[in-house]
């Protein structure tokens, strides 16, 4: 200490601390501050570490001096490393003092998928991004999210994403691209932009759009186009015909009774999907003796591939793609409209006079959508019903685009590629996509790069495209990134990061900005002068905080058209096309992959192990085919068939899915990729080659089948329910004339069967119950749990020996017949029994109640005997066989939620209700000397779904949802007769079938096994349903 | 069955023929015995089968050191087929390892004279099963290391195991039944220990006998002292016979699994595993007695009784089978018929049927006394049935958890490699353990049997 040294009594550091014993807490930091500042305290450090000092003290010598040199030098290289920070990250949601370890904060942002934004709230752990959600207030979340958005937060950390600029696929530094540009610039200035080309992926950003109209004033010879292989160009080819110019049509179903799709998987697929998702689910949730929620919507799907739609549907029509246009057709006639068809030969007829009988009934109440995936007279057709049946300004709504520049994508791919083969394009920026795997095959498009003398290409990975250009500029991650997008409906969301790129990455607008040369050079800037400019006469800096805080900007939501049909528009759709089925010869469909996307996200594990909605398939595509074909062919799953199509040749492996039209095949784009991570290589097949320019979502070629298999896996090889009531279903008729049906299927044992007293819960009893009438089958519980519970994952062979880890999977069952089943979906996590089966076996008390009612796992404790996953009937127990979770990924690390144990090897794992979440309300409500409010807490399925079909709360608390839904007739307990009293429970499915396609037969034609009758008679005695009634069902 | 062998033992010269051949005195009996383990040199036959048994064992040294590296997951469990091998061969093993008990013990309160020249391996065999079944509970688990947290400890943790579970019983039952039966394997080698470190003509045979042997002296005070005790012991492992493996069966029958949870488990758990027994020393009995000639010991009245008590346990497994089958349907239980339905026809239905072939139709030749008195058919069949003892464990382990409850979840069960490396490697190391034994262990106890010879009939009556 310094009192040996003690020459000056003001160095002393007794001194030092009594300046600071007078002071307190914050003040007491503060002092401590200013000490170190105080000429006293730069005294004593000196008389205290006087080394390093005193070697500046001494007269230089050369020796001295470089040595100093040196480390300083060193230590400034070392000081280099850590990023300085030149942006702020500005606005809370939810406003917090503090940032404080261990309370995560919240910021508005988008996830923005084919150029659409879904608003979304990004929950970050002292900066880091660990969990997507929705955000209430944006129109196209309403606070949930699809599983793509909550699983894009992998991307972010994904280890393979590109980090750095190269040129031929050499490293190089960003400066290095900055002066390539400007020379680049130099040159286009002077000839005006000649041979500059841009082209991008669908754009909605009003900054980005603003930029490229910019980049044409400076350069008028200069051409964007654009092109995603996932597009809208039905819709705008329609738009065009039926009404003569570009509209954007919306749909707006909690005001629709009757709801057909013509081949539209509206609850899968497109950016409007997790709002109709809700608006469809609200109209499924009936409430006994609810006058206002009596009536439930009817849905009818026609559709060649069982798709999410199609599974919801009250009645679904297989037909194959090609024949949707002639249905389309025979239902505009019957309506009144010039079809251009006679109706009566169509094997469909009864059903279709069914269908209008009740789109007559429901005028102004029913919604005709036609699919992405249909040609435009689909929806040409589909506009003109819409408006005969008065839909429009009801269900369905017209605005102006929502997109910058509304194009059809493929006549402008098309017409870059003349340009480029016209030897006019020198210079061709490629802001995002990977135009050389999904461009159309007839385009080559390969080939077509080689031609253009410099190629930019701005993506997150370095894949097939960057492979053949100049150039590869890594791209920033949506969550490290300052943008603006619009949502389906036009509401701009201003997207804010949510942390430093974590690589090298850039924007879109960085990389235009160095064409455009003057003005702001960061995306920060850019959006904000692009917003500025747009605000002149209100404060600016008032409206940007609210609208990055609010992930909105108010008002912009696109405007309203009011559009009148064209009196000829049924002259100006091309002809019905027939095809000439031959004796060999099927139809392919092709489609977005519903995880995989267009490819985008194949290096995404999450996704990859996230099975597909209804095939329920994981790591792979397949050909799907209808089980008649399937028989036909000899193939069976996992058989690898091959696809010929205009002269091109796909291989995959045969996956045969019921509800498949007959002579029809669908395969999934985005897989095959060869220029990708660790993740998504050798996964699959590519399908793109199929596509055509003409024809991109359906091509007619042959099949056959080839000595060869690939083994597919699947998370559920069973999908019948073996006559055991498991998922419950009723008609909408059945409910009302027994809303508690769902007891014909139970005999739950009576009160007073167990020799042990009950256990009485006092204070909190946790409970879900999950609306199986409103559940869409869209996983995306599945995947936001994985996120949010730090769940590994374990790779396709793993998943084969069905070891995948998923704490809340959905079951799919069929129900029917073979080639036209019905499907029924059921979320399964943990359901908390209260005599819960895995406790008593384990050895060490791994897995004990809590007195509110949880089913821990105590991670610590577990030796891992597998003795409770064995005696789970619900089978949710999942154990880490090997070591799963990657412990030695730093990038993975930064992900995790830090309130959730990272599990190891040998030990079992399952859902917790969130108990995390549970634990940050208790905390918050006992600071506060409340109860936790209902609704405070938000399990992370809960959270996600669209539907809104899972509530959580407690069951102590009468008022609560999740107590009220429990008081449902429809509420049952799964394999309640085990007794062990579940606190997850399920509300029965409903559906509306039309009485005049679906006669009720009886009252007990619900799904979910037998009817009453046979029930009974299996068991041999008649039982009172009534004694077991609602008994045992609640506590509290 | 007991009942039944003794009344046909009551008689010494029943049509069955002797239990020791005539001819025989106290000197060529003791010779003919501690010959085998004092001979300089041991055959070539027995380095044979010890180096394949040691081979098989670096096999299981193998597979375990593998298995601590990765994990569980290079076996074939999975969900929803949580145990597989490890579970199936612990409970066959411990099944095997039921003989030794039942023949030393009950038997010897029984007074089935006829058990002396086949108890002492019996015993052994049912110590080195036991080693080998106790291999598996340990390994199955995720975490072996932390295997000791199954004992009630005193710790800083102030946890205790949950009494609740069966498997905290089995480690009782189990570890229970080990001691007891190597204490009574060793108190009834010690006065044959004696005998060979009298005859051991090297030193190291009589330090490591004579240390063996405690000092036994045969003096009278000994020998009613090792009487007593022997007798005490027999009455203490003679519930172990039956609480072992009805412990073993709670593993199954308290849980809820369908084709698990079955009260008629323990009878038939303890029937089965007598019978698996009984089928592995004849399996073993019969090549030794022709390598080493001691069919003077062993006789043909042996093999016949164990036959006989193999078709008497091998009847009630039977019944245990039907019972099984008719209370799956009767019980009207949609889960369970269809369990009893799923292994009459599902996927795993040969392995059923191969089972009731092998337990219950191959041991009706037994009923035919020219069976029994043919040491090869006996040794075919015996094999037959420890193949199908194992089979009917994996049949109640795998068939039952792989479609139970929740269709969504069924799946199926595989072994790999390594499930069978560390099978056939625990076979690896009851065969070195056994062909040690052989080598340096009197396999017949030397004083027993002099005991039945005519000289002893003295010596009897103070019994």
């Amino acid at each position: 200490m310094s009192e040996h040294k003690g020459k000056d009594p003001s160095y002393d550091l007794q001194v030092l601390r009594e300046r600071v014993a007078g002071t307190t807490g914050r003040e007491y930091w503060r002092s401590l501050e200013q000490l170190a500042d105080s000429e006293e305290f730069q005294r004593f450090l000196k008389a205290e570490f006087p080394a390093p000092l005193a070697v500046l003290d001494t007269p230089v010598s050369r020796r001295g001096f470089l040595r100093v040199m040196g480390a300083s030098l060193a230590l400034a290289g070392l000081g280099g490393c850590t990023r300085q920070p030149t942006e702020k990250i500005v606005p809370y949601v939810k406003q917090p003092e503090l940032v404080v370890p261990g309370e995560p904060l919240y910021f508005a942002s988008a996830f923005v998928l084919g150029g659409y934004a879904t608003g979304v709230l990004v929950e970050s752990h002292l900066g880091r991004p660990t969990k997507i959600e929705g955000n209430l207030e944006h129109p196209s979340s309403r606070g949930a999210t699809d599983s793509l958005a909550q699983a894009s937060l992998l991307d972010l950390y994904d280890p393979d994403r590109s980090q750095v600029v190269s040129l031929a696929g050499e490293i190089r530094p960003w400066s290095a691209f900055v002066d390539a540009m400007t020379a680049e610039t130099k040159e286009l200035v002077r000839t005006g932009g000649k041979g500059l080309r841009i082209l991008t992926e669908t754009v909605t950003s009003p900054t980005l759009a603003a930029q490229l109209r910019e980049l044409q004033v400076r350069y008028p010879k200069a051409r964007w186009y654009q092109y995603e292989p996932i597009n809208e160009d039905s819709a705008r080819r329609a738009a065009v015909i039926a009404f003569g110019e570009n509209v954007d049509t919306r749909y707006a179903l909690e005001n629709a009774d009757v709801i057909v799709t013509l081949d539209a998987d509206f609850l899968g697929h497109g950016p409007a999907r997790v709002r109709l998702a809700r608006e469809f689910a609200d109209r499924r949730r009936v409430v006994a003796n609810d006058a206002a929620r009596a009536d439930m919507n009817r849905l009818y799907a026609i559709e060649p591939t069982l798709s999410m739609t199609g599974a919801k549907a009250d009645h679904r029509l297989r037909l194959a793609a090609g024949d949707v246009e002639a249905f389309a057709r025979h239902l505009a006639v019957r309506l009144g409209l010039p079809g251009g068809m006679d109706s009566h030969e169509a094997s469909y007829r009864d059903w279709l006079g069914a269908l209008v009988r009740d789109l007559k009934a429901h005028r102004g109440r029913s919604a005709v959508i036609p699919g992405a995936f249909q040609p435009p007279a689909v929806h040409v057709l589909a506009h003109a019903v819409n408006r005969a049946l008065g839909n429009v300004g009801s269900t369905v709504f017209y605005s102006e685009p929502v997109v910058a520049e509304p194009v059809v994508q493929m006549e402008s791919l098309s017409r870059l590629v003349a340009e480029i083969n016209a030897e006019q394009v020198s210079t061709l920026l490629i802001l995002g996509g990977n135009p050389r795997q999904s461009a159309p095959a007839d385009l080559a498009f390969a080939t077509v790069l080689a031609k253009v003398k410099t190629t930019v290409h701005l993506a997150a990975d370095f894949d097939e495209t960057s492979q053949a250009c100049t150039w590869h500029v890594a791209q920033a991650h949506t969550l490290e990134s300052w943008s603006d997008a619009r949502s389906e409906d036009g509401t701009v969301t201003i997207i804010q990061p949510l942390v430093e790129p974590l690589y090298d990455g850039k924007t879109a607008h960085e990389v235009l900005a160095l064409l455009l040369e003057s003005g702001p050079m960061s995306s920060y800037d850019i959006v904000r002068a692009y917003w500025r400019s747009r605000n002149e006469q209100q404060d600016f800096e008032v409206f940007w905080r609210k609208s990055v805080h609010d992930g909105v900007v108010a008002g912009t939501a696109a405007r309203a058209r009011e559009v009148a049909l064209n009196d000829d528009w049924q002259s100006r759709i091309a002809p019905l096309s027939t095809y000439a089925a031959g004796e060999r010869s099927v139809e392919v469909d092709i489609r977005p992959d519903a995880h995989i996307y267009d490819g985008r996200f194949a290096n995404n594990a999450w996704l990859q192990e996230l099975p597909k909605p209804v095939t329920l398939l994981t790591w792979d595509n397949a050909v799907c085919l209808s089980p008649v074909l399937a028989a036909e062919l000899g193939a069976e799953n996992g058989r690898v068939v091959e696809l010929t199509a205009g002269g091109k040749t796909v291989r995959g492996p045969a996956w045969i899915l019921p509800g498949q039209a007959e002579r029809t095949v669908t395969v999934t784009l985005g897989y095959g990729r060869w220029k990708v991570g660790r993740v998504g290589k050798k996964v699959g097949f590519n399908a793109y080659p199929l596509r055509t320019e003409r024809s991109p979502w359906r091509a007619i070629g042959e099949i056959r089948v080839v000595d060869e298999t690939h083994e597919l896996a699947t998370t559920q090889s069973h999908g019948s329910m073996e006559g055991r009531h498991l998922v419950r279903e009723g008609s909408l008729e059945r409910f009302r004339k027994k809303p508690d049906f769902v007891r014909d299927f139970e005999h739950i044992p009576t009160e007073g069967t167990s020799m042990f007293p009950e256990h009485p819960y006092e204070g909190y009893a946790w409970g879900m119950v999950i609306d199986l009438a409103a559940c869409i089958g869209c996983n995306a519980c599945t995947i936001a749990c994985q996120a949010e519970n730090n769940i590994a994952v374990v790779g396709k062979e793993q998943v084969l020996n069905g070891r995948e880890m998923h704490w809340i999977r959905v079951d799919r069952y069929f129900e029917g017949s073979l080639d036209d089943p019905s499907v029924l979906h059921q979320p399964v996590p943990c359901m908390h029994c209260e005599n819960a089966p895995c406790e008593v076996v384990c050895p060490v008390n791994a897995t004990v109640h809590d007195d509110e009612g949880l089913n821990a796992m105590v991670y610590n404790r577990c030796v891992g005997t597998r003795y409770c996953a064995n005696n789970c009937p619900y089978k949710v127990r999942r154990y880490n066989f090997l070591l799963y979770s990657d412990w030695e990924t730093e990038q993975l690390k930064l992900g995790r939620n830090p309130d959730v144990t990272v599990r190891s090897r040998g030990v079992m794992e399952k859902c917790t209700y969130c108990t995390q979440r549970i634990n940050q309300a208790r905390i918050e409500s006992k600071r506060e000397e409340r109860s936790i409010r209902d609704g405070e807490i938000e399990t992370a399925c809960q959270q996600a779904c669209p539907a809104e079909a899972i509530s959580f709360g407690d069951l102590n608390d009468a008022a609560s949802r999740v107590s009220r839904a429990r008081n449902d007739p429809r509420n049952y307990s799964l394999l309640g007769e085990l007794g062990t009293k579940p606190r997850t429970t399920y509300l029965a499915a409903l559906r509306n079938p039309n009485p005049e396609i679906t006669p009720e037969a009886d009252d007990h034609g619900g799904r979910g096994g037998h009817g009453e009758h046979s029930h009974d008679a299996s068991h041999g005695v008649e039982h009172s349903h009534d004694a077991s009634h609602g008994v045992k069902t609640d506590h509290g | 069955m007991a009942a039944r062998s003794g009344r046909d033992d009551s008689t010494e010269t029943s049509q069955q023929g002797p239990i020791i051949a005539p001819g025989h005195s106290f000197e060529t009996v003791t010779d003919r015995i501690a010959g085998i383990v004092l001979r300089r040199h041991a055959p070539v036959g027995w380095w044979v089968g010890f180096l394949i048994g040691f081979a098989l064992l670096q096999l299981m040294l193998v597979s375990i050191g593998w298995l601590l590296i990765k994990g569980t997951g290079i076996w074939g469990v999975n969900n929803p087929v949580g145990w597989g091998f490890a579970i199936i061969n612990f409970v066959w093993w411990i099944g095997i390892g039921h003989a030794g008990t039942l023949i030393s013990a009950i038997l010897l309160l029984l007074r089935q004279k006829w058990r002396t020249s086949i108890n002492r391996f019996a015993e052994a065999m049912t110590l080195f099963a036991v080693a080998c079944a106790g291999i598996f509970p340990l390994l199955h688990v995720g975490r072996p290391w932390l295997g000791y947290w199954l004992f009630p400890y005193p710790n800083t943790m102030g946890m205790w195991p949950n009494f609740r579970s069966p498997l905290i019983w089995d480690v009782f039952a189990v570890s229970t039944y080990a001691t007891v039966s190597l204490l009574f394997w060793f108190i009834g080698l010690i006065p044959d220990f004696a005998t060979l470190r009298d005859r051991s003509r090297n030193r190291a045979g009589q330090m490591i006998y004579g240390m063996l042997a405690m000092g036994w002296r045969g003096s009278a005070r000994h020998w009613h002292r090792y009487e007593t005790a022997y007798l005490l012991l027999a009455g203490l492992s003679t519930p172990l016979v039956v609480s072992v493996h009805t412990i073993v069966s709670f593993d199954f029958a308290t849980s809820l699994v369908p084709g698990w949870h079955a009260t008629i488990f323990p009878p038939y758990f303890v029937a089965g595993a007598i019978f698996a027994g009984f089928a592995m020393v004849l399996v073993l009995a019969i090549p030794l007695r022709k390598f080493y000639d001691l069919e003077d010991f062993v006789t043909l009245r042996h093999l016949d009784n164990m036959a006989r008590v193999m078709l008497a346990t091998g009847l009630f497994v039977c019944y245990g089978y039907m019972t099984e089958a008719f209370m799956a349907f009767y019980g009207a239980n949609p889960y369970e018929g269809y369990m009893m339905l799923n292994r009459f026809v599902g996927p795993y239905a040969p392995l059923y049927w191969a089972l009731i072939f092998c337990n219950a139709v191959s041991i009706q030749a037994l009923w035919f006394e020219r069976v029994r008195a043919t040491p090869a058919a006996l040794f075919v069949i015996a094999i037959i049935v420890s193949i199908g003892m194992w089979l009917e464990r994996f049949v109640i382990v795998v068939t039952s958890l792989h479609r139970d409850y929740l269709p969504s979840s069924w799946g199926m069960y595989a072994p790999t490699v390594w499930d069978w490396g560390l099978f056939i490697g625990t076979m690896g190391l009851f065969m070195s353990l056994l062909f040690l034994f052989i080598r340096f262990m009197p396999m017949i106890s030397i004083f027993e049997m002099r005991t039945l010879l005519p000289e002893a009939d003295v010596e009897e009556h103070e019994d």
